[in-house]
Parts: structure tokens; sequence; C-alpha cells
């Protein structure tokens, strides 16, 4: 990103503090991008002459008399086909040692699809894993993030979805990401011979953590150009959410924003939304779809960042590790998928819904159970059943090693079913019973 | 008003879309101004003045705005264009049409005109000349989708008119005079089929207001056979996400026994906003054989579109709603969320730096709040006709958690509460409103109780006390049973606890995506709460505690069956024939 020539250059800066800093300027546009000192910044507040910038790599260090010029834009990415195969820091520089992309130049943090314009999403995301596709089945166009504690596999998980998607293209934004985490999914990637169709921009735990508020947008600006200049499916991956709320709380404490929950900003429910919502299937046939990481502390969901991230997302996914099978699963209780209702028993088996829903309460009645065991009552044989039940569900179908189709994952469930109760237990529709349980061998 | 005359400002200072205007002249509260932003105008309010600098709040990206800008204040406040065409609209929160804007994104400054003026309509008259009449009375009517639209004396007009001629039957345009009427001083003004009115000032032409006491069917057995809603009443559904208040509110929005819908999409997602422009074009409403976006108007704020819209669009829903009702019609609003309107409030109160109030939301929230709430209601004309506006907004409690400002505030306003229980939707009970903690004010009502008497039946509404109680006992029963152990207890403990457990499997429970179970009409929903209510009085003898539970069971799978089959189907009546079967093989002597 060169600087036009003949600019002015202000050298003299009235405030500095953490994030930000503020000089007297003319001519500068909300949102504008700013040079300090060499380093990235952006226009966030001007009143009048004073103009507050966030200074991406953080201020420490910046001297009073900086040296600060305008750029006369809002941040941009340039898009072409060449960004395939490559990897950015979060101002899209290279930092693979490859060359400069060239191509359009597109402001990051561009405008909102025009709900009208926007398709119904209709296409199932197979991923093989029993706790996503008969629980919580995605589909293109969704946006849809993992819940999890920081010591559970999330990304490893999310790189296995990411590669069965059979995604056009996968773009990862890592935000804050480990180098071991990033080195990772490199190395997964050209394992599984994929890395001519990844695009990554990451932002590592080296980083300046205020550099990380561009990740997300850099990431979403090449998904569109792929969803929509290509028609292309594009599968976005942002890891880790958290991280970037963090980032984004410790910008708007520091311009003396009265904060709101957990001292988060009290925009972030819009903050996130406008991220989220550039997940969206097109009626050319491209898409957007999100699948984030948002790390919980404790297993706390009701904590802000994941609180208003759910009100956002179309579901989410919830990991867990199950003591009893010595596995991760995907915890059918906390984790949904909205937009599942659109495919299941209409793109997969019409047992879907029903088997679903049944296997999940029946889970539930096995939580009852266990409750009363732990408060040492005895049993009843319907509580033994749902307990046999609820850990062969936990191996056969929860867990994240399991890798299936649909329909073998319906047969187990109607096999569970049969193994452990009545038909009147189960309480499925008749026509369904009729055509799917099993007979008795 | 001349064009010279109008106020003019320019930018002093930009945080995001909060931004401080120099003014030349007069501004007032909620005035609209343009700002030119390079080739495009971007749309304003004025939300505080302080001397010579107001502060207004822009409806678009900021992006790109510099000092020295240019504002062009209209001295109007936010309006809406009421006319015919409403229906079947897809609306942003400034009621601009989404589908006459071009290109696949949203482009800040296409501000596209609400009403189709080229499109020829209907007319018929309905006064005659000499009629003397007052604003929102009926001048005549055209047919909107099959549904009777009254073309009224415009709601500015103040006092008493007289008609001097009303054009006879035939096509018109919204912008051809289409009667002149005189004032008390004899000047002639025309009147035309559109109108212009301000979304934060109610309309008010109504004749009075009194309290209401119809029952409005919903559909939805839980709300209707525990918890009923009136035509003209409020109600609200807080809960987590992920409990189903979207769900829940598109169910209500294609049953509901209403001639209008409108939508209020206030800041959530916009797939579930593209749900209803895919389905209602497709799905009929039973009531009229005709398609369900015929009858239904919606407002798209979602939650990617600028935050200042947001906080508009549920006025301008509110005053669409208010428009149709002043024509004797009966409509419902549906706002998911109202939460984020509330937000939206908050965040530009922070940058305003505001003194909050808690949890960071203006102190006023509560009254903001409960005035618009009281927009709602049942009205009766001028004319003795009536109309109604049900509100049913949602609202999305931070961390769930209900001891949180909006959810207290509204719990103020409105007359029904429909909570959602995180626990009921985490083991799939949908719909997940706790049948306990919500409540309808309505159901104590004796207009509405002599109105259920009279056209439903005698011993519906002691059945709805005896239900709740039923349900009551049924948590006692179980909490006692988990306190002592299954043996530890009574049988009769294990019998009362399932018995509610047939309550909430066959009456509360109720599938939205199901064919047949989603929607329930009253004769059914009474049908089968007297099923479950012979389960209740029938006396059981078991040997043991263990035999209760399959025993039930078996009786909640042939009410479910019941429940999935065409009603009064031969399927039908097979499950409910070995419903009696099973009944009798426990049945005390
Ligand atoms: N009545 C219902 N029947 C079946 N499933 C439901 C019902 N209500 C909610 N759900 C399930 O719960 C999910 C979340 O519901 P939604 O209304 O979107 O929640 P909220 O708006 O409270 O966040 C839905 O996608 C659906 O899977
Ligand atoms: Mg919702």
């Amino acid at each position: 990103m060169e600087t036009k020539a003949f600019q002015k250059i202000y050298t003299k800066i009235t405030q500095i503090t953490k994030a930000t800093c503020s000089l007297n300027a003319e001519g500068v546009g909300y949102e504008e991008l700013a040079s300090v000192n060499g380093r990235l910044a952006q226009v966030v507040k001007i009143q009048g002459q004073n103009v507050t910038l966030q200074v991406f790599g953080g201020t420490e260090g910046i001297p009073s008399n900086a040296e600060v010029t305008f750029y006369g834009r809002p941040p941009v990415l340039r898009v072409s086909d060449d960004l395939a195969g490559r990897f950015f820091n979060s101002f899209g520089m290279p930092i693979d040692g490859g060359p400069e992309v060239e191509g359009d130049e597109r402001e990051i943090g561009g405008p909102s699809v025009n709900p009208v314009r926007r398709k119904q999403p209709s296409e199932l995301i197979a991923t093989g894993i029993a706790g996503i596709d008969l629980n919580n089945t995605l589909v293109t166009g969704q946006k849809i993030p993992f819940f999890a504690d920081p010591d559970q596999p999330f990304n490893q998980v999310m790189a296995m979805v990411a590669l069965r998607a059979k995604a056009d293209k996968i773009i990862l934004g890592g935000m804050g990401l480990t180098n071991d985490d990033y080195l990772y999914f490199k190395n997964v990637f050209d394992n599984a011979g994929a890395l001519d169709r990844i695009v990554s921009f990451v932002n590592t735990t080296e980083d300046p953590p205020v550099e990380r508020l561009l990740v997300p947008d850099m990431a979403l600006t090449a998904a569109e150009y792929f969803a929509v200049d290509k028609n292309q499916n594009v599968l976005v991956l942002l890891t880790d959410m958290t991280l970037y709320a963090d980032a984004l709380s410790i910008v708007s404490n520091r311009m003396d924003q009265i904060p709101s929950k957990d001292s988060m900003p009290g925009s972030l429910y819009s903050d996130l939304a406008k991220l989220y919502e550039k997940a969206v299937q097109f009626p050319e046939g491209g898409s957007i779809t999100i699948i984030a990481v948002t790390t919980l502390s404790g297993g706390d969901i009701t904590h802000a960042i994941p609180d208003n991230t759910g009100y956002i997302t179309e579901g989410q996914l919830f990991l867990r590790r199950d003591t009893e099978i010595g596995k991760v699963i995907v915890d059918p209780f906390r984790s949904l998928s909205r937009l599942k209702q659109l495919v299941i028993g209409k793109k997969t088996r019409e047992d879907h819904p029903q088997v679903m829903n049944t296997a999940v309460r029946l889970y539930a009645d096995a939580a009852n159970a266990r409750t009363k065991l732990e408060n040492g009552f005895d049993l009843t044989d319907y509580d033994e059943r749902t307990l046999k039940f609820a850990k062969e569900y936990s191996e056969k179908l929860l867990a994240i090693d399991v890798n299936v189709d649909t329909d073998t994952m319906l047969n187990t469930g109607w096999e569970l079913f049969s193994d452990n109760f009545t038909q009147a237990e189960v309480g499925i529709r008749k026509e369904m019973t009729d055509k799917y349980w099993p007979r008795k061998k | 008003m001349k064009e010279n005359n109008l106020t003019r400002g320019k930018v002093t200072g930009v945080i995001a879309n909060l931004v401080m205007v120099e003014v030349d002249g007069p501004v007032s509260q909620n005035e609209i101004c343009y700002i030119n932003l390079e080739d495009v105008k971007l749309m304003a309010e004025v939300i505080k003045v302080f001397e010579k600098r107001a502060y207004i709040q822009v409806f678009e990206s900021t992006r790109g705005l510099k000092i020295g800008t240019e504002v062009e204040f209209t001295r109007g406040m936010l309006e809406v264009t009421l006319g015919p065409g409403i229906l079947s609209r897809n609306y942003d929160g400034l009621q601009h049409d989404l589908n006459k804007m071009d290109g696949v994104f949203l482009k800040r400054g296409d501000y596209t005109p609400a009403l189709d003026d080229k499109k020829k309509w209907s007319f018929k008259p309905l006064a005659k000349e000499g009629d003397s009449v007052v604003a929102g009375d009926w001048l005549g009517e055209v047919n909107e989708n099959e549904q009777p639209h009254r073309i009224m004396v415009p709601f500015k007009f103040e006092g008493r008119y007289k008609v001097k001629s009303v054009v006879p039957e035939g096509e018109y345009t919204i912008n051809d005079t289409i009667a002149v009427l005189t004032d008390q001083k004899d000047n002639e003004v025309p009147v035309t089929m559109v109108q212009k009115w301000p979304v934060k000032v109610p309309i008010k032409t109504y004749k009075n207001k009194p309290r209401p006491f119809k029952l409005l069917e919903t559909g939805v057995r839980t709300m209707d056979t525990l918890n009923p809603i009136v035509e003209g009443g409020t109600g609200f559904i807080p809960g987590p996400f992920g409990s189903g208040k979207t769900v829940l509110q598109h169910a209500i929005s294609k049953q509901a026994e209403a001639d209008i819908v409108v939508v209020a999409a206030c800041g959530e997602r916009a797939n579930e906003v593209v749900e209803i422009f895919a389905e209602f074009p497709e799905i009929d409403d039973p009531r009229t054989g005709r398609k369900l976006m015929e009858r239904t108007t919606i407002i798209a704020n979602t939650s990617n579109m600028p935050v200042a819209a947001r906080e508009a669009s549920v006025y301008t829903a509110m005053t669409l709603a208010e428009y149709y009702r002043a024509m004797g019609l009966k409509i419902l609003l549906l706002a998911d969320s109202t939460s984020r309107w509330a937000q939206a409030l908050r965040e530009m109160s922070n940058r305003m730096e505001e003194l909050p109030g808690p949890d960071a939301f203006p102190m006023d929230l509560p009254a903001i709040i409960s005035n618009f709430y009281s927009r709602a209601g049942f009205v009766y004309l001028n004319n003795g006709e009536s109309g109604s506006i049900t509100f049913i907004g949602t609202v999305s409690p931070a961390g769930g958690n209900l001891k949180e400002p909006v959810t207290e505030s509204t719990k103020k306003a409105a007359r029904c509460f429909y909570a959602l229980s995180q626990q009921r939707a985490d083991s799939k009970r949908y719909p997940a409103i706790d049948p306990i903690d919500s409540y309808s004010k309505y159901i104590e009502y004796p207009e509405l109780q002599d109105y259920i008497k009279e056209n439903i039946s005698d011993t519906w509404v002691d059945n709805v006390m005896l239900v709740k109680n039923i349900l009551i006992r049924g948590k006692e029963a179980s909490e006692q049973i988990n306190i002592l152990g299954d043996d530890g207890v009574p049988i009769s403990y294990h019998v009362d606890f399932w018995k509610s457990e047939v309550i909430d499997f066959i009456i509360l429970q109720q599938d939205a995506f199901d064919p047949i179970d989603r929607s329930c009409p009253i004769p059914r929903q009474k049908y089968m709460l007297d099923k479950v209510l012979d389960v209740y009085n029938t006396g059981f003898e078991f040997d043991s505690f263990e035999e209760v539970n399959p025993y039930f069971k078996r009786i909640i799978n042939e009410l479910k069956q019941m429940n999935y089959s065409e009603f009064e189907s031969e399927q039908f009546k097979r499950h409910e024939k070995e419903l009696y079967y099973i009944i009798d093989e426990k049945k005390s002597a």
C-alpha cells in the first residue's frame, strides 16, 4: 500500500492512548486509512479539526511528533484469482515470500446484500460427522460457530469439516492464532493437496492484537470476490472470534466509550452481525458459508461474546468431552443448526427429522437418570435402558471421529431405538416406524 | 414552504453514524435532513440540538464523510407514505421498496419510492357530496389483493370538512384527485389516494379504544388454550437464543386469524426474512384460499443493515398497521426483536455520552417501550366499525437472564408474557413456552370470559385454570420424586407427574414443521383438551411405580398420533379408540 505523491505530512500528535492517537488534520474522511510512523491506522472519530486514529500495530513507542499521512481511502484488498494458494497478514500483504497480488482494489467492509436478492439456502454440506450431519446439518450460505473451551480440538475439527465440505475455495481468517496452529492448518491443507483452493489471512499471537480487527473483513472481501465474481462456493473459517471481540473492546475502551456487559462495547452485536451476515447464498450459484470458532471460558455461554454470537449466527456447534466414552462429542443439547430444517427430510431421508429429535429426547431422559444416580437413588428399568442408549449413541453417533453417510446414521439411530426401547416409548409417527423399525433378528 | 428558507448546515464531527452539524437556522427534534456526500444524499434524523449544533443519526454508513460537508434540513419528521399497494411489499426500515433497488448489494442513498404511482386502482366512492367528514373518515375504497382498502380523509386534516365532490367509480392512480373537500372557511382541498404521516406520532382517528375482548386464534395450542391473546392485545416473547422466538412468531404470522400481517424484522438474521420471502408467496391462507404474501407486508432492517434505521423500522411497521386499522381491519403486528431496537438506542445514547441507565441503556427506555406498546389496541371507528392491532414482540435478553432492562420494561407494557425456557428448548419440548411462568392478563377479563363462553364453550375458561393447576401439581410431584426417590413417594405422585406430562406432550408441545400438527384450530384444540382431561379425570390403579411410566408413554403415544393425523380422519379415530382401550386397562373400578 503506497502513499500518494505530494501528500501532506502531519507531525503534531495531540493525544496518545494504547490503541489510538489524535491529531489536527484537514480533509480527512471517516474510516480513511492513515500511516503513523509507518504503522497503519484508521480514522475512527472526527471532531472538528481533531481526528482520532486507531493504530493497528498499537501505539507503543509512537512519539508525539510521529509522521502521519492519510491515504484518501479506506483499507482495500487487491482481488484476483492469484489470491488462491496464498498467505497474507491482516493488511493483505503476502507473508509467504511470494509477490504482491495484482488485481482490482476492493474496499473491505463493503455494503450488505439486499435481503430480497438472497436465495434461500438449500444445499446440504456433508461432513460425515453425525453430531453435525444428523443433529445439526449444515447448509451452504450458513454462518455457524464452534463453541468450545480453549482445550478442545476445535481447529482440528474445523479443518476436517472444511476439507470434507467440497468448497471451491476455503478462506482462513486466523486471529490470534498460535504459530503452531498456523503451521497445523498449513500442513493439513498441504497434505490434502488443497493448498491451491486456500487463501489465508493470518494474525498470529506474535502480531499486535488490534491488527486482528482487519482479518475478518479481508477474508470476507476475498470471499465475496470468489462468490460474486466467480460464482464459487466459498467456505470462510474464522478462528478465534473471541480474540477478535477482545480487540474490539480494547479499542472502544480506549475511546472512553461506556462499556456494556463484560466490558464489551455496546455495539458488539452490530459489529459481529456485520461480519457474520456476509454469509449468503446468491441466486447465481455462488455462496459464502462461515464456520467460526468462539472460545468460551469455562463453558460459559452467557458471556457477552458467545451470547451475542448465538443471537447472530444460525446455530452453534458445542464441543464437549464425554468422560464416559473418553471422546470429544458434538453436544446435542447446546448445539443447533437453524438451517437444518431446510434440508433434513428433503435432501435427506424422510425419517431424518423424527430420528434426530427422538434420539435427543431420549438422551435427555438419560441425563435425568444420571442425576438420579448421582443423588443416590435406584434406577428403574427404563432409566437403565436410557443410560445404555446414551452411551451407545455417544459412541456410535455423537463422537467427532465418526465418519459415515447420513443413511447409515439414520439406520444406526433406528438400531439403537429398537435395541433399547419399545415403539411406544420412542413415540415416532406410525408411518415411519412401520417402515424403518428394524425387524428383530 | 420555500426552498431557500430551509435550514442548511455543515458537518463538524463524525463518530460512526452519529454526526455533528453546525446549522444556519432553526432545526427541530426528529427533523429529517440529508447529507450531500459526493454524488449521494444520506438520510439522517436530528436526535439532539445544542445551541447552533445539531446531532444527527445517519441511516447509512458514514464512510468517507468529511468535515464541512453540506447538510440540508427538510423541516419534516420521518414520514411514511400511505396508500393502496403497501400489501405484499418488502420495505427497508424507512419504507423504501427493496425490490425496486438495483443490484445485489445495497447502495447508500438508493431511496426507492414506497408505492407505484403508475398503477391504476378501481375506485368505488363511499362518501357523497354534502357529507360532513373528519380525518380518517372513508371517502371510497379500492380493491387491494381482494381486501377493501379504504381511501380516507387524510389524517393530517384538522376539524370538519364538507365533501364537495367525489369522483365516480373508475380507474385512478394514487396521485389522481378522487375527492374535493371544503374546510370551514370554504377553501377547496383536493384529496388523492395517498397521504403521509410521521411515524413517531400515533394515528388516533378512531372514536374510542375499549379493553380488548375477542380471542385471537393463533393455532398455537399453548397460547390459545393456556394463555390466549386477544384482538388488539399485546404480548411479548422473551427467550435466550435458539429457544424458538422466531419460529413461534413465524407460526403465528402464518396461522393467526388476521386480515393483515405486518412483520418487522428488526436487527435479526437476513436468512429469516428470506424464509418469509420464499415461503409466503407459496403458502395458502386457510381463511381466504389466497396466498399468505397477499395479506403480508415486511419491514426488513436486518442486523447488517444501518443501525439507526432499526429504530425507525418498528415505528414504520406500527404506522402502517395503524393505517390499516383505520380501515376497519384486523392487523397482526410482529417485531423480531425489540431488543435490537433498544440496542440501537443504546449505541446512539453512548455515542452522545448521555448519562446511562441500567446496563448502559438510555434512562427513558421504559417510557419508549410502553409508548410503543400503547399504540396497539382494539378500536371503534367513527362509523361504528371496529379495527385492531395485535402486537407481539420478541425480546432477546442478554445471557438469557430475564432481569435485564428490555425484558423488565416490556413486562410492564405488554399484557401477555410468553417466556421461552432454555430447559424446554434443550429437551426439544417446542414451543418452549414455560406454561407456569407465562401468563395472559386477558384471561382475567370478564369481557373475554363472556366472549369465550358464547363462542367456544361454557367450560373452557374453567378448564384452562384446571390445566394450569395440573401442570403445577405435576411439577411439585416431580420435585418430590427427585428429592425422595422413585420409591420414596406414594405411587400417586408418579401418576400426578405423568398426568401433567400428558398435557405437556399433547397440548403444550407442537411441531412447527409438521404439516398437520403445526396449526391447530380452536375446535380441534377443544377436542384434544377434552381428551387429556378425560385421562386426567380417570382414576388409575398401579401395583408399582414402575408400571406408571411405560403405561403413560403408551397413552401419550396414541394421543400424539392423533395430533399427527388429519382431524377426525379414519386414522385419527383409530388412535382415539386405541387410547380408550389403554385407559380401560388400568382404570380403577
Ligand atoms: N415449534 C417448534 N417446532 C420444532 N422446532 C422448533 C420449534 N421452535 C423452535 N424450533 C427449533 O429451534 C431452532 C431455533 O428457533 P428460533 O425460533 O430461530 O430461535 P430464537 O429466535 O429464539 O433464537 C429452530 O431452528 C428449530 O430447529
Ligand atoms: Mg430469532
